[in-house]
């Protein structure tokens, strides 16, 4: 069941076309990363979401309803570009932003004093935003996108300006919130968060989607069928020659205790991966047998290389 | 609606506790009451001293003439030299040395009056001096063509006209210059409000774009609202700014009059000088000029003035936001401020120029009608009586443009607010307005 389900969506700034019939479907519960080169049109289809730009052609289903201005408050958008009044004071500012989601005041102010105290931040409620450092109020800026309970998240780069010990925090705030039951989405140029927190991806590149989808589904389906090896042995060249002759094999280095012949094997699609290793193994002790499984670094570049060279 | 509530109680009391503004609110008519009292004082002690004015009267027709009041002293000199008198005066460090010197006939009299003085002397002084050689002179020529004294008294009286349009309304000179001032000021007052307040407002829209919290903003609420919220919260503000310059300077005005005796606003020169002619005339101004301020259309004035006010204000303002979204920094703005400016300035100059002429001229009206230049220009001419059908029309189209204008800038803003980092053409503003 998807929470948010973006449909042939259009939108061109005059002669420039910034989404080109983009079609997504966000699952619910999952955390969603929106990928993708800079100017591919991730920040525009965000702010369509968010209802802060509207789309030229195309629609968007929050929740099985298309979007509406009540939604608002369904929605909790942390901006790439953010800040905060910074001679307006922490709380105030707060309960401010809160209510302009739609909170009511004291329920917003219960909200803020639980969320202070679970960050540890409470002390700072009186001060000014110019007085705090940029993490500081990257934290304040987290709890006011969270504080409504929307049942959508939506994060651009979310770490940016934390240290590792306060990004590591904020992440395991995220996936709390998606346990507890918010679906997120999550655009990012880090990818190993993306390897770490996304269930699903989707790729955008020159205004179009290129790719989406379960990210282990993804992974399975670029599965090259190539294996890194080693294997322990004396004579390293010959026996690299002798394999090389009968599989396609490159030199590859990896690091590893044994020392032995090792290479990178792109099978057939006929071969049987069990009869090649017991086929290595007359070789020596094959130590190492790995089958190779794209990161989503790899995914994202390989991708954008296609594509490119397609245009 | 809920939104617009919060936005503006929020720039309201941002503007409100913001330090540099509340010492604005309080320093400046201090300032202004300190400036209005050291200027009244100084032409306060200037007239107090009394004038010593030695009088050298070779013809023998005007010396029993002058009489001392409380600012002049005459000194009649006997018969001397005229170089003599002169260093007499100077060395007693008299204001002046009157001469007249002695005369065939009176008409020689036109010229060759001479007032020496160590510095160019006061206007009324000169004015009461001459007023009195005048009228003797004038009688002087009339004895010696055999009228006799009575005819003579019975000659000198003042001639007023009396100003009344066909419709039964009583006009004066004097109601004109007042009209000026109520009208002047009116008009002058919407054009401070405007500039300083409109300024406000678009600082307070680039403040939010380069501390970036735009975004998050206006993914809760409408931009439009964002956009109309700081121009109504600014506003309060400065109303309530003015508010308080206005009782704060009352206040002073009322200490100031009764601790010193003078009536602050009315201090202009022309005034003591008048003084110095004769205090009963200056009564009678005083009385014509209560009189002719009661005549005043007031209440369409006041009227009209909020009307004005309000449109006027809210069309630049929306402006003034618009240009806040579309640029990055201050030193941006300046581009885009000047087509603002000029019709403002253009407003007053008009205001100022046109409508004294005349107020009911073609460029007064076409201007008065002008949506950017109406505010101004018609405020200062409605004391003077403008046709009902007149401001009504102008109005109208002073609100129809400013609907039309909060459109426009909306429009501007809703795209501009998100640009980073260029700086706009008027071209890409156009294309803006597609988007």
């Amino acid at each position: 069941m998807a929470l948010l389900d973006v449909n042939e969506v259009s939108k061109s700034f005059g002669s420039f076309t910034a989404l080109d019939r983009v079609s997504l479907s966000v699952p619910k519960g999952s955390i969603f990363g929106l990928l993708g080169p800079n100017g591919a049109g991730k920040t525009t289809l965000i702010r369509i979401v968010n209802q802060i730009t509207m789309p030229d052609q195309g629609n968007v289903y929050l929740d099985g309803a298309p979007l509406a201005p009540h939604h608002i408050s369904d929605i909790g958008y942390l901006p790439e570009e953010r800040g905060l009044y910074k001679s307006m004071k922490v709380g105030e500012q707060a309960l401010y932003l809160a209510q302009l989601k739609g909170m009511a005041k004291s329920e917003a102010k219960a909200q803020l004093k639980m969320w202070f105290e679970r960050l540890d931040i409470g002390h700072w409620w009186d001060k000014k935003i110019q007085e705090l450092s940029k993490g500081m109020a990257q934290k304040i800026q987290f709890v006011v996108t969270v504080l409504h309970r929307p049942k959508l998240l939506i994060f651009d780069e979310p770490f940016s300006g934390f240290d590792p010990i306060n990004a590591q925090v904020i992440q395991s705030e995220i996936l709390r919130l998606r346990d507890e039951g918010a679906t997120v989405i999550f655009s990012t140029h880090r990818m190993e968060s993306v390897e770490e927190l996304c269930d699903h991806i989707a790729l955008v590149h020159q205004s179009k989607k290129i790719l989406d989808g379960n990210l282990t589904q993804i992974k399975r389906a670029h599965l090259s069928n190539r294996f890194k090896v080693g294997i322990q042995c004396e004579n390293h060249d010959q026996i690299f020659k002798a394999i090389g002759e009968k599989f396609s094999i490159t030199p590859t280095v990896f690091k590893s205790v044994y020392q032995g012949v090792q290479f990178s094997l792109q099978l057939s699609y006929q071969d049987a991966p069990n009869a090649v290793l017991t086929e290595l193994s007359r070789y020596g002790m094959v130590y190492h047998f790995v089958a190779e499984v794209p990161s989503a670094n790899d995914l994202f570049v390989q991708t954008i290389a296609q594509n490119s060279n397609n245009n | 609606m809920k939104h617009l509530g919060l936005i503006i109680t929020r720039e309201y009391l941002n503007k409100i506790r913001n330090k540099s503004f509340v010492v604005m609110t309080f320093l400046s008519p201090l300032l202004m009451a300190a400036l209005i009292s050291v200027v009244a004082y100084l032409s306060s002690v200037n007239n107090d001293t009394l004038k010593d004015i030695k009088v050298l009267d070779n013809s023998g027709y005007f010396g029993h003439l002058f009489e001392d009041n409380n600012q002049l002293r005459f000194e009649i000199l006997p018969d001397m030299e005229l170089e003599q008198a002169k260093t007499l005066a100077e060395a007693t460090s008299a204001y002046g040395l009157l001469y007249i010197p002695s005369v065939d006939s009176i008409a020689a009299l036109k010229k060759g009056i001479t007032f020496y003085s160590a510095d160019t002397p006061a206007l009324g002084v000169t004015v009461a001096m001459e007023r009195l050689i005048q009228r003797q002179a004038n009688a002087l020529v009339l004895r010696e063509n055999g009228i006799d004294d009575k005819a003579i008294e019975a000659l000198y009286f003042n001639v007023s006209t009396q100003l009344e349009t066909f419709a039964g309304q009583e006009t004066s000179k004097l109601g004109s210059g007042l009209k000026l001032i109520f009208g002047g000021a009116a008009g002058y007052l919407l054009f401070m409000f405007i500039i300083i307040y409109g300024n406000m407002i678009m600082r307070s829209v680039i403040e939010e774009k380069t501390s970036r919290i735009i975004e998050v903003i206006i993914s809760s609420v409408k931009p439009r609202a964002l956009m109309l919220g700081k121009i109504f919260g600014t506003t309060l503000a400065g109303i309530t700014q003015f508010a308080i310059w206005v009782i704060i300077l009352g206040l002073f005005s009322v200490v100031a009059s009764s601790v010193l005796g003078l009536e602050i606003g009315s201090g202009a020169n022309l005034a003591q000088e008048a003084a110095q002619i004769g205090d009963q005339e200056s009564q009678e101004i005083a009385v014509a000029v209560a009189r002719e301020i009661w005549q005043l259309p007031l209440t369409n004035l006041v009227l009209m003035f909020f009307l004005y006010f309000i449109g006027g204000y809210l069309l630049y303002a929306s402006l003034y936001a618009a240009i806040g979204a579309a640029v990055d920094s201050e030193t941006d703005t300046q581009q885009f401020l000047l087509p603002i400016l000029m019709p403002l300035i253009i407003a007053v100059y008009v205001g100022v120029f046109t409508v004294i002429e005349d107020p009911h001229g073609t460029v007064s009206q076409v201007f008065s009608f002008i949506p950017l230049t109406s505010p101004v220009v018609m405020l200062m001419r409605i004391p003077f009586g403008v046709p009902l059908w007149q401001q009504i029309f102008s109005v109208v189209l002073l609100f129809t443009t400013f609907m039309g204008t909060v459109w426009l800038a909306a429009k501007i803003y809703r795209v501009g607010i998100l640009m980073y980092g260029k700086k706009p053409s008027y071209k890409e503003l156009i294309k803006w307005l597609k988007y």
